[in-house]
């Protein structure tokens, strides 16, 4: 099932005009605040009728302008995970669990409850009042909320944006889970390109109330043309899979095309798939392969584009044995170096610039 | 009861049956104006908001004389409502009605306050787990402002035990049937040697108000602890 978004609509002088189609995974809608992607969200969830357009779920329509098609929020079968929680105050985390499963058709199986809740790690707390939970704790139960009504489709609104970085990875998690274990789609909105890397299936980036690019997270973050928030957080991601661990502590990855890697040790199983964030700013050029360096990671590419920034920086997309890679330069090595379209350059990587919040088992296959 | 003679006992007990038929009568159509009030936009929403204060500004006489102009047995509603056996005037549940109109804008404006102290947010939530509008306001509007409804009604039960001006207009002053506390006292002050009675009736209206403040704070406290979860 896939939700089909094509809406046009105007407030506070800001016009929003946008399409796209989320497949089934995890969808983000990628860009800086302010480019619609609350207000996609909202009127998803039937918070917000838009001017115009169509929204529909599969084969259930949701909204359409032409047709004269509104359905109420009660009536579209989400879960909506906010930004702020948003539990209800007056009941108990195990009320606000069932609260829309009480709504919902009754084909479920009994052992949903008890699943959900030990998928979140949410037992001792089933018996507490949300005022007496911590932020993250607030979020799991919403999360557990959202996913016991029963929906359709799963929406969540920066759902990590309120918390602390402790606490974004303390629930990261349980979003690849859902992602993986779950056969509803998630809109998924974000404004965090670490996220973004872990967890999408397929980007959309917003700029300005249109979709610039969609696509899937490889093609979308490795683009130097879509960098909604600067190019200073552009960041490239690579699917690769555990090819060896290393007596030092260091692990191997084989992304396609034989490209190898050396990041600092990942604890899972040889053959497992892993999605890496690297950061534009950490990667540097050379036009000659560097001898006695001490980065561990020397990549041959080919320089695919080159983007000159407004600044004094640019971004370079290159391509290592099919893989797409950022690197952010400053113009002046760009000239120095002469870099043009289709050079062959090296890429250096420092193996401990691969952060560990920037690394995640990539999606299931299926 | 040897602490009041039985003509004051009558009027103590018919102002407690007053009050509190006029604060349970006008709970739901409070709830409902206080909700309109707070949650919808619609034409002539400061003509009911005029409306439901009016009582509050305007002298307690006119109310009454307005009261027994329109709900009187020749009034075009009390009129009405004698055909099908209702009858307001001159009779202890036309004190009642007296009373609830009188407390109706401190009933409405508390539960109004208090209903926009909820998080819009929280209810958007609800809808989006599947509640219709009506078990959204059911099952989180509502809980939520219990507190101010309480509030709301221990005042406008106060107010309406201390009526005096509209009910003695409305519905006169008769012993056993429209005699409330205020008026009671009113008219033992008015004969010889009535002292001593009013002020055993000025005693139990302390009481009666102390004791409903004393409970209001409790039940209030006691209600704003479980709703914040703490």
């Amino acid at each position: 099932m896939s939700l089909q978004v094509a809406i046009s609509h105007c407030f506070g002088g800001f016009q929003l005009d946008i399409a796209f189609e989320a497949p089934p995974g995890l969808t983000v809608l990628f860009g800086r605040s302010g480019s619609g992607k609350t207000t996609i969200v909202n009127a998803v969830a039937g918070l917000l009728r838009p001017d115009a357009g169509r929204i529909a779920l599969g084969d259930q329509v949701l909204f359409d302008s032409a047709r004269r098609v509104w359905q109420p929020p009660h009536r579209r079968r989400l879960g909506y995970i906010f930004q702020d929680a948003r539990l209800f105050p007056h009941l108990t985390v195990r009320q606000n669990l069932l609260y829309g499963r009480w709504f919902a058709p009754r084909d479920s199986r009994p052992d949903e409850i008890d699943r959900v809740i030990e998928m979140l790690g949410i037992a001792p707390l089933l018996s507490r009042r949300p005022g007496a939970l911590s932020g993250g704790e607030r979020q799991r139960v919403a999360i557990g909320r959202a996913l016991l009504a029963k929906p359709r489709l799963i929406l969540a609104d920066e759902p990590l944006a309120a918390l602390d970085e402790a606490r974004k990875s303390e629930i990261l998690p349980y979003f690849e889970r859902l992602r993986d274990e779950t056969r509803v789609p998630i809109l998924y909105v974000s404004h965090a390109p670490a996220e973004v890397a872990r967890l999408a299936t397929s980007v959309v980036a917003l700029q300005d109330g249109r979709v610039s690019r969609h696509g899937s997270a490889t093609d979308v973050l490795g683009d130097p043309s879509v960098t909604p928030l600067g190019a200073g957080a552009a960041g490239a991601v690579i699917e690769a899979s555990i090819l060896r661990h290393h007596e030092d502590g260091l692990t191997e990855l084989e992304a396609a095309g034989g490209l190898r890697l050396l990041i600092p040790s990942v604890p899972r199983a040889p053959g497992t798939p892993l999605r890496i964030h690297i950061e534009a700013q950490d990667v540097m050029l050379a036009t000659q392969r560097p001898e006695q360096i001490s980065a561990l990671n020397v990549l041959p590419c080919r320089i695919r584009a080159l983007r000159m920034g407004n600044g004094p920086g640019a971004l370079v997309q290159l391509d290592a044995c099919g893989n797409l890679l950022l690197a952010r330069v400053t113009q002046r090595s760009v000239s120095a170096l002469g870099l043009q379209d289709g050079q062959e350059v090296f890429a250096v990587l420092k193996a401990v610039s691969v952060a560990k919040g920037a690394i995640a088992g990539g999606p299931q296959p299926g | 009861m040897s602490l009041l003679g039985p003509d004051e006992w009558q009027a103590v007990a018919l102002s407690l049956r007053v009050a509190l038929w006029a604060t349970l009568a006008g709970l739901p159509p409070g709830i409902l104006v206080a909700y309109a009030l707070a949650r919808w936009e619609f034409p002539g929403k400061q003509v009911l908001n005029g409306l439901v204060h009016l009582p509050l500004i305007l002298p307690p006489v006119v109310t009454g004389y307005l009261l027994l102009l329109t709900f009187g047995t020749r009034g075009p509603i009390g009129g009405a409502l004698q055909e099908i056996g209702i009858v307001f005037a001159f009779h202890w549940t036309g004190a009642a009605l007296a009373a609830g109109i009188m407390a109706f804008p401190l009933l409405v404006r508390a539960i109004r306050l208090s209903i926009e102290a909820v998080d819009p947010k929280l209810e958007q939530a609800g809808a989006t787990l599947g509640a219709s509008r009506l078990w959204v306001f059911a099952t989180v509007t509502l809980p939520l402002t219990l507190p101010g409804i309480l509030a709301g009604a221990i005042l406008a039960f106060a107010k309406a035990m201390g009526e005096f001006g509209a009910t003695i207009t409305f519905v006169s002053n008769i012993p056993g049937q429209t005699q409330t506390l205020p008026s009671a006292i009113y008219a033992f002050l008015q004969v010889p040697g009535g002292e001593a009675s009013a002020l055993r009736l000025v005693a139990v209206s302390v009481a009666i108000a102390m004791a409903a403040l004393i409970l209001s704070e409790v039940l209030s406290r006691r209600i704003a602890k479980r709703v914040s979860g703490a």
